[in-house]
């Protein structure tokens, strides 16, 4: 019936209508999936939107949400640019909350202008260091970065669990594992009377410094350039190694922050709870963004608002939780089985005689 | 690349667009607050429907915790004048705040948030919402408008390691605990008190899974247990897969959290379980009458119903069945002496005196294990 033709020339706005139609594809069967429930389809979709962008407080939930995922995801896509796989934004990010609590209970008595510097600059350096391991086992010993990043992800949680259910333990807490509340100081608050927190605009300025970076330096084009190879970037006399020791580093480090932001600003303490797969999800952001900051926290922000409104329509339409891992699964799977349209396309196939 | 950016950049300001303009029905918004406050200015009319809202921490089909407190929920709704809704699988912190704003936004007047880890968030959003009434499970912080509560279980675990005592054959009683936290541990020590008080000879071994619910570990963490020759299992966690361990190996097992024996019907010798109805719709009452109190801490016992055991296994001889019924009947009479002294720690040294009974404070905050327990708190 049809023929799968290369597509010799870019396919004009085909993106947005890939997109859009992947949308509208999962959403139908979404649809067909609560019709199955007994539900009311339209009042379920209604109640869907409602949840993610209808409203103020919907807005509010899914930027809270967006920002680890978009700090991870951003850390995640630099080491993916230059095709070093770090899985490990999940450990990093423990890491780095482990840094921020390090700090915030040493000094809880520090004014914020210092304590807060303090608790990111130690969130970055614990994250990095912790992906500068498997980045030294790739370069000196060629173990393959896949494995030991997300090993090391079940270690950091260990050692995360160790410390609030040992030395960081809150004697006030009935055993209970949970660091004691940070001081005022080192909560980072929200910004005028909402619930979105000064965290965003550090997101900001993270985004626009690291694509700064990325198009303005020399260290930026030289690791734009190693993302062809290691093979292509010894030819051009960069110093390969170098390179994968710092992105991993600066890759850790960024999760390192989202971890510190998500511990000071919304937990206000270190314990288990924690670790809810920011590190995993952010993987998923980055290739459904295609590693462009732009697009990653846009990727973020429509996944956080996809989760926050799948709640409501839980609370609404009391349809089970699996539900809403579905409708993502399906998004995510059609948007991305959809790019294959864009180096593609469809003929109808003709008879033989032309 | 640069297509990818104009196109979520168009699709982004789309998305704004039609937020803003939903946005601007604030009405709408109000209404769903509005109801809330006439609540506090009416809140003795008698035809007045009561919402409850239930926040958990997993699927509610996991025949264990949160199914549990879902029995409860159902309790509550059977009533003519109530309508409930929950949430599932919510993860404890940032996520669960959102939920328990968001049900208390949409009016609804009371909320059982029923894990340990949205205890902050509990208190947090309660603040915000004094109007509306809290309950969250397992905790040990109250604010104005927010009660903690629990339930006895030990007591369940206590007769359930009298059956374990009598039934084992090697003196080996096996516990795949979860967290080694207060809870957990008293749960193991009453278990090890009441196995003890039957067979002085018994001794429990304990494995930490840290999960509360990952079939495959548990189950794995089981049959080391019964590897290392213990003939009965017991669990802290909401999976069956210990007692499928068990009965696999064809010794016993003791299940929590509710009914377990449809599981391994030829293991399993009874089980603790909750029993939330009773307190639930005494709560709901409350809240309709306006006598319901915040402030409180809440440690409901068998006596009030929350907490028992499963009925016996046939495997269990009548003689057993009568000795464990003769002291459920006590603890449901209100006699609870399962931790009055003289009780032991591990190193055999004397920890509650002769003559005294542990306190609910030491209690709550037990991280020490009794004589008979191997196995450490960390």
């Amino acid at each position: 019936m049809f023929k799968i033709i290369k597509r010799e020339e870019p396919w004009k706005w085909g993106a947005l209508v890939i997109l859009l139609g992947a949308l509208l594809f999962s959403l139908a069967v979404s649809a067909l999936l609560l019709v199955g429930q007994g539900k009311d389809v339209f009042e379920g979709l209604n109640i869907l939107w409602q949840g993610s962008f209808g409203h103020l407080w919907a807005l509010e939930g899914a930027l809270l949400k967006a920002i680890p995922l978009f700090l991870c995801s951003l850390g995640v896509a630099v080491a993916f640019r230059m095709q070093i796989w770090n899985i490990g934004a999940e450990g990093q990010f423990a890491l780095g909350a482990i840094g921020a609590t390090w700090m915030a209970l040493s000094f809880p008595d520090l004014p914020a202008v210092i304590l807060m510097p303090l608790m990111f600059i130690m969130a970055f350096i614990l994250g990095g260091t912790w992906a500068l391991i498997p980045a030294i086992l790739k370069l000196k010993l060629r173990v393959n970065e896949i494995i030991s990043t997300l090993m090391l992800n079940y270690i950091a949680i260990l050692l995360l669990d160790y410390l609030v259910f040992g030395v960081w333990k809150d004697p006030t807490s009935f055993g209970f594992p949970m660091t004691s509340e940070f001081s005022s100081n080192a909560i980072i608050h929200g910004i005028g009377g909402s619930k979105v927190h000064w965290g965003l605009l550090f997101c900001f300025v993270v985004g626009v410094g690291l694509w700064a970076f990325m198009r303005f330096t020399r260290l930026g084009y030289e690791l734009q350039a190693s993302g062809e190879g290691a093979r292509v970037a010894k030819y051009a006399k960069i110093r390969y190694g170098m390179l994968v020791m710092f992105v991993m580093c600066l890759s850790g480090g960024f999760a390192g922050w989202a971890g510190c932001v998500e511990t000071s600003a919304v937990l206000n303490r270190l314990q288990p709870s924690l670790m809810v797969g920011y590190g995993y999800t952010a993987i998923v952001v980055a290739w459904l963004a295609r590693l462009e900051p732009l697009n990653i926290a846009f990727a973020s922000f429509l996944l956080a608002a996809l989760r926050v409104g799948v709640e409501n329509l839980q609370l609404e339409l009391q349809i089970p939780a699996a539900y809403g891992s579905i409708l993502e699964g399906l998004i995510l799977l059609s948007v991305l089985a959809g790019q294959f349209f864009l180096t593609y396309k469809l003929e109808p196939k003709r008879s033989q005689v032309k | 690349m640069k297509k990818m950016l104009k196109l979520f950049v168009a699709f982004a300001a789309m998305a704004l667009l039609l937020s803003l303009v939903a946005c601007g029905e604030a009405p709408q918004e109000k209404k769903a607050e509005e109801p809330a406050v006439e609540k506090a200015e009416a809140p003795k009319e008698e035809s007045k429907n009561i919402k409850a809202g239930f926040v958990y921490v997993s699927p509610v089909g996991d025949a264990g915790y949160s199914y549990a407190h879902d029995l409860g929920r159902k309790a509550v709704d059977a009533l003519d004048y109530t309508t409930t809704a929950f949430v599932e699988s919510v993860p404890e912190g940032a996520d669960s705040e959102r939920v328990i704003r968001n049900m208390a936004r949409k009016g609804f007047d009371i909320i059982f948030t029923t894990s340990f880890g949205y205890m902050d968030p509990t208190i947090k959003v309660a603040k915000e919402f004094p109007e509306v009434d809290f309950m969250h499970c397992s905790g040990f912080k109250k604010a104005e408008n927010v009660n903690n509560y629990f339930g006895r279980i030990y007591q369940s675990r206590y007769l359930t390691g009298m059956v374990s005592g009598a039934m084992t054959k090697t003196n080996k009683l096996g516990y795949v605990a979860a967290f080694p936290i207060p809870e957990v541990i008293r749960g193991i020590n009453a278990f090890a008190l009441g196995a003890r008080e039957v067979n002085p000879d018994a001794e429990i071994r304990v494995v930490w899974t840290k999960t509360w619910y990952d079939p495959a570990l548990e189950k794995d963490a089981a049959k080391s247990l019964l590897d290392a020759g213990c003939d009965v299992i017991a669990q802290h966690q909401d999976s069956p897969a210990p007692q499928e361990a068990a009965q696999e190996a064809g010794a016993y097992s003791v299940g929590y959290n509710s009914d377990m024996s449809s599981f391994a019907p030829k293991a399993h010798l009874t089980s603790a379980i909750w029993n939330w109805g009773p307190m639930y719709v005494k709560m709901i009452e409350q809240v309709k009458n306006g006598t319901w109190k915040g402030d409180q801490s809440m440690w409901w016992s068998m006596q009030d119903g929350v907490v028992d055991i499963a009925p016996m296994g046939p495997m269990v001889p009548e003689d057993v069945k009568a000795k464990v019924n003769a002291r459920k009947a006590e603890l449901k009479s209100g006699k609870d002496t399962i931790f009055a002294g003289p009780i032991k720690n591990q190193k055999g040294e004397v920890v509650i005196a002769e003559g005294t009974t542990a306190p609910d404070g030491d209690l709550l905050g037990m991280t020490w294990f009794v004589e008979g327990v191997v196995g450490t708190t960390e």
